[in-house]
C-alpha cells in the first residue's frame, strides 16, 4: 500500500504523527548516548599524543556536524516556506533554529575546552572557529529577527531570507581547514578512510546518531507547540483531546 | 593551584564536568523549556476555546 507522504506536510496530520514519533526518538537518543559514552570512555584507548583530552571529540564533532546540518535543513525548510507558502515548512524552520544554535554553542564551548590543553588558548581567531562563531550569530539573528516581527507570515519571510543567505557560511566552515592555514586540524574521517582506532570511530558515530535523534525529538516537540500556537483558532485544534481536557 | 595544572592532573574530571556536564545541562534545560512552552501554549489554547464556548 503506497503511503501518501504529502499528507504529512499539513500541520493537521503532522501534529499527530510527531506526537507518536517523539518518544521513540527520545528513548533511542538516551540509549545511544549511554552506549556511545561507554565506548568512548571505557573501550576507546588513550590517544598517544593528546592523552585523555581527545575524548572531548565524542561530543565536539557530533555537535559541530549537527550545527552545520541543522542550519542547512533550517534554510531548506525556510526556502520551501518562502517559495511554496507551505505553513509547516516555516514552522519547522522556526523550530530547528534554537536547537541548531545550542549545538553551535556546544561545538564552540567544547572546542575551547579542547583548545586550552592542546593549543594553550581557549580561543583563536582561526578560520574554522570564527566561521563557526558566525554560524551561531546567524542562528541567533534568525531567532531574533523572527521574534521581532508580530505577523508570523511576515516574520517567516524575513527570517527565511536571512537563513538562505546565511547558508553560504556552511561550506565556508567545512572547507576552512583546506582553504586557509588553520590551527584547527583537518577532517579526521575522510571518504578515503581514517587512521582513527575502531573503538573511537564507533563511539563518535554512536554519539553522532544519538545527537541526531535528540535533535529530531526536541524539534518535533517544539514544532507541536508552534502548530498549537499558530493554528489555535482552527476547529481541529479545539477538538484535540489534550485541548478538551 | 592554577587551572592549567589542575586540568593536566585531572583530565577526565575536566572533560566530564567541562564538556559533557555542560552539554547535558544544556540538553536538560532545552527539554524543560520546550515542555514548559507546550504547557503554556496548551493553557492558552484551552482558555481561547473556553472563551469561544461562552459566547
Amino acid at each position: 500500500m503506497a503511503i501518501n507522504w504529502f499528507k504529512y506536510s499539513a500541520p493537521t496530520t503532522f501534529y499527530g504523527l510527531a506526537g507518536k514519533l517523539i518518544p521513540w526518538f527520545a528513548f533511542s537518543a538516551a540509549i545511544l548516548t549511554v552506549v556511545g559514552l561507554y565506548i568512548g570512555f571505557y573501550v576507546a584507548p588513550t590517544d598517544a599524543q593528546q592523552g585523555e583530552f581527545y575524548r572531548i571529540i565524542f561530543i565536539h564533532v557530533p555537535a559541530s556536524i549537527l550545527s552545520m546540518f541543522l542550519y542547512l535543513i533550517m534554510a531548506g525548510y525556510a526556502a520551501l516556506g518562502l517559495i511554496f507558502k507551505t505553513r509547516l515548512s516555516s514552522m519547522m524552520a522556526t523550530a530547528i533554529a534554537p536547537t541548531g544554535a545550542l549545538f553551535a554553542f556546544i561545538s564552540l564551548w567544547t572546542g575551547a575546552l579542547w583548545g586550552k590543553p592542546m593549543w594553550g588558548a581557549w580561543w583563536m581567531w582561526d578560520a574554522r572557529l570564527t566561521s563557526e562563531l558566525i554560524l551561531l550569530f546567524l542562528y541567533l539573528g534568525f531567532i531574533a529577527l523572527h521574534a521581532s516581527i508580530d505577523d508570523p507570515r511576515r516574520a517567516d519571510r524575513a527570517a527565511a531570507l536571512l537563513a538562505i543567505v546565511g547558508s553560504v557560511n556552511v561550506p565556508i566552515i567545512y572547507f576552512s581547514v583546506k582553504w586557509w592555514n588553520t590551527l584547527h586540524q583537518g577532517s579526521t574521517i575522510k571518504f578515503s578512510g581514517t587512521s582513527m582506532h575502531v573503538a573511537m570511530q564507533q563511539a563518535m558515530f554512536t554519539m553522532l546518531v544519538a545527537c541526531w535523534l535528540y535533535a529530531i525529538a526536541v524539534v518535533l516537540m517544539r514544532v507541536r507547540s508552534i502548530i498549537l500556537e499558530r493554528e489555535r483558532n482552527t476547529t481541529w485544534i479545539s477538538e484535540l483531546p489534550e485541548v478538551k481536557l | 593551584m592554577s587551572l592549567d595544572i589542575w586540568m593536566r592532573e585531572n583530565p577526565l574530571t575536566y572533560i566530564w564536568l567541562g564538556s559533557y556536564g555542560v552539554a547535558m545541562l544544556i540538553f536538560v534545560v532545552e527539554i524543560a523549556m520546550v515542555r514548559h512552552k507546550r504547557k503554556i501554549t496548551l493553557q492558552q489554547v484551552r482558555l481561547l476555546r473556553n472563551a469561544g464556548g461562552d459566547e
